[in-house]
């Protein structure tokens, strides 16, 4: 009867604690969306999309700041997407077993954790020290290089999923690897693929570092990939730091821009997935 | 009554030899002489010799691990796909060694059709789970294939259910319906001999009676191998039996004669479940 009780009372214990814990993590999460939106809904106005980033003490908009995020997370998701796919192919369906493959996925996981900002200053030094100048290319690299190693390891997972049957299935049927790759593992896998894309894409959405080194910023629109572009998460970390108060609202409606962008980025790779498994 | 049921009814009685009397002679088809299995340093497979008959269906039997389903899967080479896999003496199907390094995979397998134990149907619909190993090697006319895809639908018994889904998706169809679709999509591309290794240990006994059905009536045409855990199954269906156990092929006979008088000790306690 002692046991039992000092059992129940150690249950209470640890469910607190363990309850306890969820809400302190919690409760910062909540906090920093709710400073988010008190101080970001304000800036969200027809302005925010139709205008350039202005000159200190002025009203202005983040529209060159936006077209300047899209596009280069969509040339830096052009780049990385076929690569990290092709990658992660050969990670799950040609290296199986073999020393090359446990190599080529061990350095893609340093790669996946590697600090964005050694990123960015590996860009700086092959791309915007001898091209003599930043740009938008540079910046479209660097997150680049970021997607990769998410995708590759999305993909490699994915295909890893796939039962060896059905692989099997197609082979016996007379299919050429290639085949049985593209027709079969890929449709089998393509939701779970997909998902990788789309965090691949989230994630990149507002990392600052890489570009702080690459694309840099610009005040004015442009949409010369050769020449600095602005950016979200670059803009947001100039005019957050600035004594303006106009430049202060426009960064926090910036970020309450990503923040919106990454939610349901997130929340579509979560359908999607879901989505997979019931179809199962 | 069809033989298919009259072997239903009488389940351990194979009407094997009534059978053979009405039909053609068979040729051997499939010479499998002196092979050696290896998982890595595993051998899994002693030097087993035994012939498969054209038009008859033999039966594999013995308990799990013995080799059964590594020796069938040696006839269509499938085991290359995994490094470490290997088998060494010969295969010979109409006079040629089909184990030499100079032959063409993909061209050995569409000449032998493999149905898994678990249904494999390709993510992708029911039309283009069947047209998808047609497509590997003809190019038909969207008439001509819809024949194709239907034909081997009706050969497997499926047809009449699917008909009218055809462009849904294959992952859809109940268990058993889903093996008789792995089935029509190994006869769509029209092989000559099929392997089926325990296509119904995973389905319910009504199912497990239709594909029964469905190899009685595909043997007028292919060569079958059947693997199987089931000994009744084994003699319903089949023509021939081999009892395999840890590796070696302890004894292959007409399965009546396996059922009835079987030559090995080992076979008679197999058989009559005193082990396994």
């Amino acid at each position: 009867m002692v046991l039992y009780a000092r059992r129940r009372i150690a249950n209470g214990l640890i469910m607190t604690l363990s309850v306890v814990a969820t809400a302190f993590g919690l409760l910062w999460l909540v906090l920093v969306l709710w400073t988010l939106l008190w101080n970001g809904v304000a800036a969200i106005t027809p302005a925010l999309f139709s205008q350039m980033t202005p000159p200190p003490g002025s009203a202005g908009g983040l529209l060159n700041a936006i077209f300047g995020s899209v596009v280069m997370t969509l040339i830096a998701t052009l780049i990385g997407t076929p690569t990290g796919i092709l990658a992660g192919t050969f990670l799950a369906e040609y290296s199986r077993g073999s020393r090359f493959g446990e190599v080529v996925r061990f350095i893609n996981d340093i790669l996946l954790s590697a600090p964005s900002i050694i990123v960015g200053l590996f860009v700086y030094e092959i791309m915007v020290v001898n091209m003599g100048h930043f740009s938008a290319w540079a910046g479209a690299v660097a997150l680049a290089i970021i997607v990769i190693p998410v995708v590759v390891r999305t993909t490699e997972d994915m295909l890893n999923l796939v039962p060896d049957t059905l692989r099997e299935a197609a082979s016996a049927l007379g299919a050429p690897k290639w085949k049985v790759i593209v027709m079969v593992s890929y449709r089998a896998a393509i939701q779970g693929m997909v998902t990788g894309v789309m965090l691949a894409v989230a994630r990149i959405a507002g990392e600052t570092a890489p570009l702080l080194f690459t694309a840099l910023n610009n005040q004015f629109w442009s949409t010369d990939l050769n020449a600095p572009m602005a950016n979200l998460p670059v803009v947001i970390f100039q005019f957050a730091m600035s004594p303006y108060a106009d430049w202060q609202v426009l960064a926090w409606g910036g970020a309450l821009l990503i923040t919106i962008t990454v939610l349901f980025l997130n929340i579509g790779a979560r359908a999607l997935a879901s989505w997979g498994t019931f179809k199962q | 009554m069809s033989p298919a049921t009259a072997r239903q009814v009488m389940p351990l009685s194979p009407p094997n030899s009534r059978a053979t009397d009405a039909e053609p002679a068979s040729r051997q088809k499939v010479l499998i002489r002196n092979v050696d299995f290896f998982y890595g340093t595993f051998k899994a497979l002693k030097n087993v010799t035994m012939p498969l008959h054209d038009k008859r269906v033999t039966a594999f039997i013995g308990p799990s691990g013995c080799g059964k389903s590594t020796l069938i899967r040696v006839l269509n080479r499938i085991y290359e796909l995994y490094p470490g896999h290997r088998a060494a003496g010969e295969v010979i199907i109409d006079g040629e060694n089909i184990l030499s390094p100079g032959v063409d995979l993909n061209l050995l397998r569409a000449r032998i059709g493999m149905v898994f134990q678990k249904p494999t149907p390709f993510p992708m619909s029911i039309y283009d789970n069947i047209a998808f190993g047609i497509r590997l090697y003809e190019k038909l006319s969207h008439h001509e294939l819809d024949e194709r895809v239907e034909s081997a639908l009706r050969r497997a018994a499926l047809w009449d259910e699917v008909k009218d889904k055809l462009r849904q998706s294959g992952l859809g169809l109940s268990g058993g319906q889903q093996q008789r679709l792995c089935i029509a999509r190994a006869v769509a591309v029209q092989p000559e001999i099929l392997l089926l290794d325990e296509p119904a240990s995973a389905l319910d006994p009504l199912s497990t009676q239709r594909i029964e059905e469905l190899i009685a009536e595909l043997k007028a045409d292919y060569c079958i191998a059947i693997v199987t855990h089931n000994m009744q199954q084994a003699a319903r269906s089949s023509d021939y039996t081999a009892f395999m156990y840890l590796g070696e092929l302890i004894e292959f006979d007409e399965t009546e004669r396996i059922f009835t008088h079987p030559k090995q000790k080992h076979t008679e306690d197999y058989i009559t479940g005193r082990f396994g």
